[in-house]
């Protein structure tokens, strides 16, 4: 079992009113800079780093980051920065980028070179995962949505080769040419470091994810569609011949622990009550779904069963958006915090995880016994939670709840991608 | 752009070419000399606007590669590929001579792409609402801003135009032509937005008599683009609809086909 950590490191600007499912109107892609305050930025970023650390003293295995562009909910547009100081800050968990959005770069040799760089500082304990990014990222950096499909596949390809064929070579694709690849930063892991994708719509990206054999993990996605999805990736790998395992499968859920219900319940109201997130059911904000359907951005044909939940289609599904103009909503696309993902109703799917370990570790038997991930990440102190929150939790997190995952992990055979090799299936070190 | 009134008996007929191993539809009705008439970006379909043509001319309407009924090319990735290839398809579908070619907002940017291929026989060039030039100030209307629905009501000159035509809805097959449309649109236009540098230069040469018909309150391509236009072609005048929007063709068809005749009779 690889048990990992993630945050999405929201903007928290409690003077602002952008905090809050009720505060400040927040539009996708709608608000200006001008309001962002670097001295609130640096403190942030200090403290999401510091909270990494923290997280790796406390006996995670991965800190995952992620990346979005030109949003509050997210700071990490440029995630490798935060990715190389870990690498350099940290001694022993792996750093797991999930991922960086491939199609928006126009230099993927430069990329390949900054994640190389990464897993030498951190002597090999970088995890690369890349993902097609939403419309937002497509337009924040102005990429041609009809290619981002065929983009991601290319650099992807180039990276791959770029990292693990010995120089120079040219390179004449569709999206990328180059006369002379020969990047002087090779990665430290053979032949480089292992590949995770992360998604939770795209029927295409699960099938081309089985196809390569890389574990792909479900981003908070509600247990039924998940396992729709995972049968999709054991289905394709059949297909191609082997057999997917828990090695293949990631999840990342919303967990949070503290000292008493009363301060669990507190902290996992903030989950919905921070900067509004289309990824954070019960507080998506309003997403503007001509942004996130970017022409040619996502094939209709190639939708997953995830998508039939909110939180999915807040992401941006065609018939849902054609059944909200037809009811004629007069904000069409206004997420009503009190109609979808409330928090009791969140806590009673399980899309929200939170209580002292006693009431925490049970649930989280539940979510592992239906799902049998391999690979799973707590998602925690986000929305509005401070760094005391973030704190208690993963304090208990190390002390009582990880030691109790391990052994259910055993219990229930959950490998991980560090156990066994997704490649080959054959077992591994484990370090 | 296809109506909501435009589906029951037609008399136009259909044609079609193959060009570079793909499909080339287009709708044709009347006699006469030759009008070529290329559609908006939003997607192709008989109008109201082609039948007053058609009374004097041999209206040709076609479907651009990608667009309605004509295969797409996967690999074009230019407006200037599919006037390539509206070149070849206007050739072999015969209406190269006594040409009068005109071009509909995106369609008027591939129209001027098009004729600066010197076409044999091009007698006029009419450029509605045309895109394809970067104007001084101000900016082409930009979809990815809009749902797709307001985007076709903001080539209206107000929300009342819009609805006279679509009704307070537009029907579900108009709404997946448009969606589908634009994602050609965008596979041939991104960056920069529905214009291109070097056509302004290339213009210079184009002596064929060119009209500039603008609606007064287009906010989708702003008039300064008929400027640009303007003060790059040799042999061009503007002519502005008053109180029209960009979709002066489905506004006031009336309008616009005498203006278009008016032209061309020139």
């Amino acid at each position: 079992m690889f048990i990992g950590y993630f945050t999405e490191r929201p903007y928290q600007d409690f003077e602002s009113g952008w905090v809050g499912a009720t505060g400040r109107e927040i539009e996708d892609l709608g608000m200006t800079n001008g309001d962002y305050d670097p001295r609130i930025g640096a403190e942030l970023y200090n403290r999401y780093l510091d909270e990494k650390v923290y997280a790796e003293e406390m006996g995670f295995d991965g800190l995952m980051l992620n990346e979005h562009h030109s949003t509050p909910f997210c700071m990490g547009g440029v995630m490798n920065v935060e990715a190389a100081i870990l690498a350099r800050i940290t001694k022993r968990a792996k750093i797991v980028l999930l991922g960086n959005v491939l199609p928006i770069w126009e230099d993927p040799l430069w990329l390949a070179e900054e994640l190389a760089e990464i897993d030498m500082i951190s002597r090999g304990r970088l995890v690369t995962g890349w993902v097609r990014g939403t419309g937002r990222e497509s337009v924040a950096h102005n990429s041609q949505a009809p290619f981002n499909w065929e983009r991601f596949q290319e650099a992807h390809d180039f990276v791959v080769k770029a990292w693990s064929t010995p120089g120079p070579f040219r390179w004449e694709g569709e999206h990328y040419q180059y006369r002379y690849v020969n990047p002087w930063a090779r990665p430290y892991q053979e032949p480089h470091p292992q590949i995770w994708i992360p998604g939770v719509m795209s029927r295409n990206t699960v099938k081309w994810c089985a196809e390569h054999r890389y574990p792909y993990v479900m981003l908070a996605t509600e247990i039924e569609p998940t396992k729709q999805s995972f049968n999709y990736y054991d289905e394709v790998a059949q297909e191609n011949g082997y057999e997917a395992s828990t090695e293949h499968h990631g999840y990342l859920f919303k967990v949070h622990v503290d000292e008493t219900e009363e301060l669990a319940e507190e902290a996992g109201r903030k989950y919905i009550s921070g900067p509004a997130n289309p990824f954070l059911e019960g507080n998506q904000g309003t997403v503007r779904s001509n942004l996130q359907n970017l022409p040619g951005l996502t094939s209709r044909t190639q939708l997953l069963p995830t998508v039939s939940t909110f939180a999915a289609a807040a992401r941006g599904r065609q018939q849902e958006q054609q059944a909200a103009l037809a009811e004629k909503e007069a904000e069409q696309d206004k997420v009503d915090a009190d109609a979808f993902g409330t928090y009791e109703e969140q806590v009673n799917k399980y899309s929200i995880i939170t209580g002292t370990p006693d009431t925490v570790i049970p649930k989280i038997r539940h979510v592992l016994e239906e799902l049998r991930p391999g690979n799973i990440f707590f998602w925690d102190g986000d929305g509005a939670m401070n760094h005391e929150d973030a704190m208690r939790s993963l304090k208990l997190f190390g002390e009582e709840v990880i030691p109790a995952v391990r052994e259910m992990g055993k219990e229930l055979d959950l490998k991980g991608a560090f156990e066994v090799d997704t490649q080959t299936g054959a077992p591994m070190s484990g370090d | 752009m296809t109506t909501q009134a435009d589906t029951p008996a037609e008399t136009h007929s259909q044609i079609a070419v193959e060009v570079s191993g793909l499909k080339v539809n287009a709708l044709q009705d009347g006699s006469g000399p030759n009008i070529v008439v290329l559609h908006h970006s939003t997607g192709p379909g008989w109008i109201p606007f082609y039948d007053l043509l058609a009374e004097d001319h041999t209206v040709t309407a076609i479907d651009m590669p990608g667009y309605g009924q004509s295969e797409r090319p996967v690999w074009a990735r230019h407006p200037r590929d599919i006037a390539i290839m509206l070149h070849s398809a206007i050739h072999k579908m015969g209406i190269d001579t006594d040409a009068n070619l005109v071009g509909m907002g995106f369609g008027g940017w591939v129209a001027a792409e098009l004729a600066c291929m010197h076409l044999h026989g091009l007698d006029s060039l009419t450029l509605i609402g045309a895109a394809g030039v970067q104007p001084e100030e101000g900016e082409i209307a930009d979809v990815i801003f809009y749902e797709f629905e307001e985007y076709v009501k903001l080539g209206f000159s107000s929300d009342e135009a819009y609805a006279e035509i679509f009704g307070d809805e537009a029907a579900p097959e108009l709404k997946e032509l448009w969606d589908f449309s634009r994602e050609m649109t965008a596979r041939l236009t991104w960056k920069p937005w529905m214009f291109n540098r070097q056509l302004p230069h290339l213009l210079t040469e184009l002596e064929t008599p060119t009209l500039l018909l603008w609606g007064e309150n287009d906010r989708v391509v702003p008039q300064g683009v008929a400027a640009v236009y303007d003060a790059s072609l040799p042999n061009s005048r503007i002519q502005v609809l008053e109180g029209l929007g960009h979709l002066v063709e489905l506004e006031d068809a009336q309008a616009t086909a005498d203006a278009v005749i008016a032209h061309i009779s020139s």
